[in-house]
């Protein structure tokens, strides 16, 4: 497995931590995972949909010290 | 102490005239020095591009002689970068010429990349070059009617540009007198019309209040005639497809392995490239999760211009960029409005005004003043 790519959009709004997200996975190989921390309370709702909606994986989520981390597998 | 700085955009062209204020007593004792390398002799006002495509503006309004915007004391050359050498502080331009430097800044920007979504580049119109705005602007003359999509890649340049092209096509569309023939339908990336959840509980009104059809989570995977298809497994079907492509930073970047995509990683406070002390990143160039836009390369400018400055005359830099955005939204109707943010203060846009609007052409014009670093 490779590094986790780590995608820092702790207290970024424009254009935000699923925007950095999609934009990081565009530049990942298939089967990269990419770790993601934000703020932005939309984020535990947003992330998922998109990224259930476009069939990637989350691997794994959780809060630490109020910044969320979402990990995400790019599957296709 | 020798400053290289490598673009002459927004971003460049601001620091290099901010440093050659602050050491104008170095620069004239022979202590320091400023060159410029640039890949142009032009320099472009790259927010007009957007009233281009729409009629609004010329395109001569679009160009200034890039020499004319910078002090007499800095060492300006149209002779792009295509090798750096970090490790030994050195650079190779184009003409074959190595220079060295004490201190880096790369200011390089970024492009539309619609050739990185198969069919798109073949079966849209953008507004990214002078020549693509031209042929957008072309193309809407001799549109009658139908169906039009508008669809946004994934990073982007100018985070309000696809609600601006919006509301302006529909100001189009009016003056022409055939929006009643037009079915206009805006597409976007993520789960709501905008990034900034403010702007898009504006917006989204705004489309209901004007017909404007629109669909989210919409990414785009592949264009094909008359149809665009999205990751999300949606597709839309236009006549017309008005696209702001994905974007990418300059090849020179990538070919010397600085940063994925074209975008260097950089450190969001200080504003240095990972992992060197001096090599600085401004603009569209770095990495860091803000908006790609015009005003982030100014205020990134102005922090690192009072930075390298300390650097030179004491050792130190003295702030930290504090990931500060204005950004104005063009809102149709001849009215605009304005998001502001930074690092720790959310946007809080308030209702478009003519007031805003007038503004926002006003600046069209003051930005060479600002360029050279006098507003």
């Amino acid at each position: 497995m490779t590094d986790r790519i780590l995608v820092d959009a702790k207290n970024t709004f424009c254009p935000g931590p699923l925007m950095e997200l999609i934009s990081n996975m565009k530049m990942a190989e298939v089967g990269d995972e990419l770790e993601l921390l934000s703020t932005d309370e939309g984020s535990a709702a947003d992330i998922p949909e998109w990224v259930n909606k476009v069939g990637h994986e989350i691997v794994d989520s959780f809060t630490e010290e109020e910044v969320l981390h979402i990990v995400v597998k790019k599957i296709k | 102490m020798h400053i290289l700085v490598v673009g002459g955009g927004m971003g460049g062209t601001i620091l290099a005239n901010n440093l050659a204020r602050r050491l104008s007593g170095e620069l004239e004792q022979g202590s320091s020095k400023i060159t410029m390398l640039s890949a142009s002799d032009k320099h472009m006002y790259q927010p007009g591009l957007l009233y281009v495509a729409v009629g609004k503006m010329s395109t001569s309004e679009l160009y200034r002689d890039q020499k004319s915007l910078l002090e007499s004391s800095i060492d300006f050359h149209v002779d792009p970068v295509e090798k750096f050498d970090l490790d030994n502080n050195s650079v190779t331009t184009k003409s074959g010429k190595k220079i060295s430097y004490d201190i880096l800044c790369i200011a390089t920007g970024s492009r539309g990349n619609a050739e990185g979504i198969p069919g798109l580049a073949e079966n849209s119109c953008q507004f990214y070059t002078e020549a693509d705005a031209v042929a957008m602007y072309k193309k809407l003359s001799k549109f009658e009617g139908g169906k039009v999509v508008v669809a946004t890649g994934v990073p982007h340049k100018c985070p309000m540009s696809p609600l601006e092209i919006t509301f302006f096509l529909i100001d189009y569309f009016k003056k022409r007198g055939i929006w009643d023939k037009v079915d206009l339908h805006y597409t976007y990336p993520i789960g709501r019309v905008h990034s900034l959840a403010p702007v898009a509980e504006w917006a989204a009104p705004e489309f209901d209040k004007e017909g404007v059809t629109y669909e989210t989570l919409f990414n785009m995977k592949e264009v094909v005639p008359g149809k665009v298809i999205s990751e999300e497994d949606s597709s839309a079907e236009f006549d017309l497809l008005v696209t702001v492509p994905p974007h990418k930073g300059m090849q020179v970047i990538e070919d010397n392995e600085l940063g994925k995509g074209g975008f260097i990683p950089t450190d969001k406070k200080k504003l240095n490239m990972e992992g060197r002390d001096n090599v600085f990143v401004l603009g569209d160039t770095t990495n860091l999760p803000i908006s790609k836009a015009g005003s982030t390369a100014h205020f990134e400018a102005e922090a690192l211009g009072e930075n390298i400055a300390a650097i030179v005359q004491m050792g130190e830099p003295v702030r930290d960029y504090d990931g500060k955005v204005f950004c104005f939204i063009e809102a149709g109707d001849g009215k605009a409005t304005y998001a502001m943010f930074d690092y720790n203060n959310p946007p809080n846009p308030q209702a478009p005004t003519s007031g805003l609007h007038w503004f926002k052409t006003a600046y069209n014009r003051m930005y060479w003043a600002s360029a050279r670093g006098i507003i």
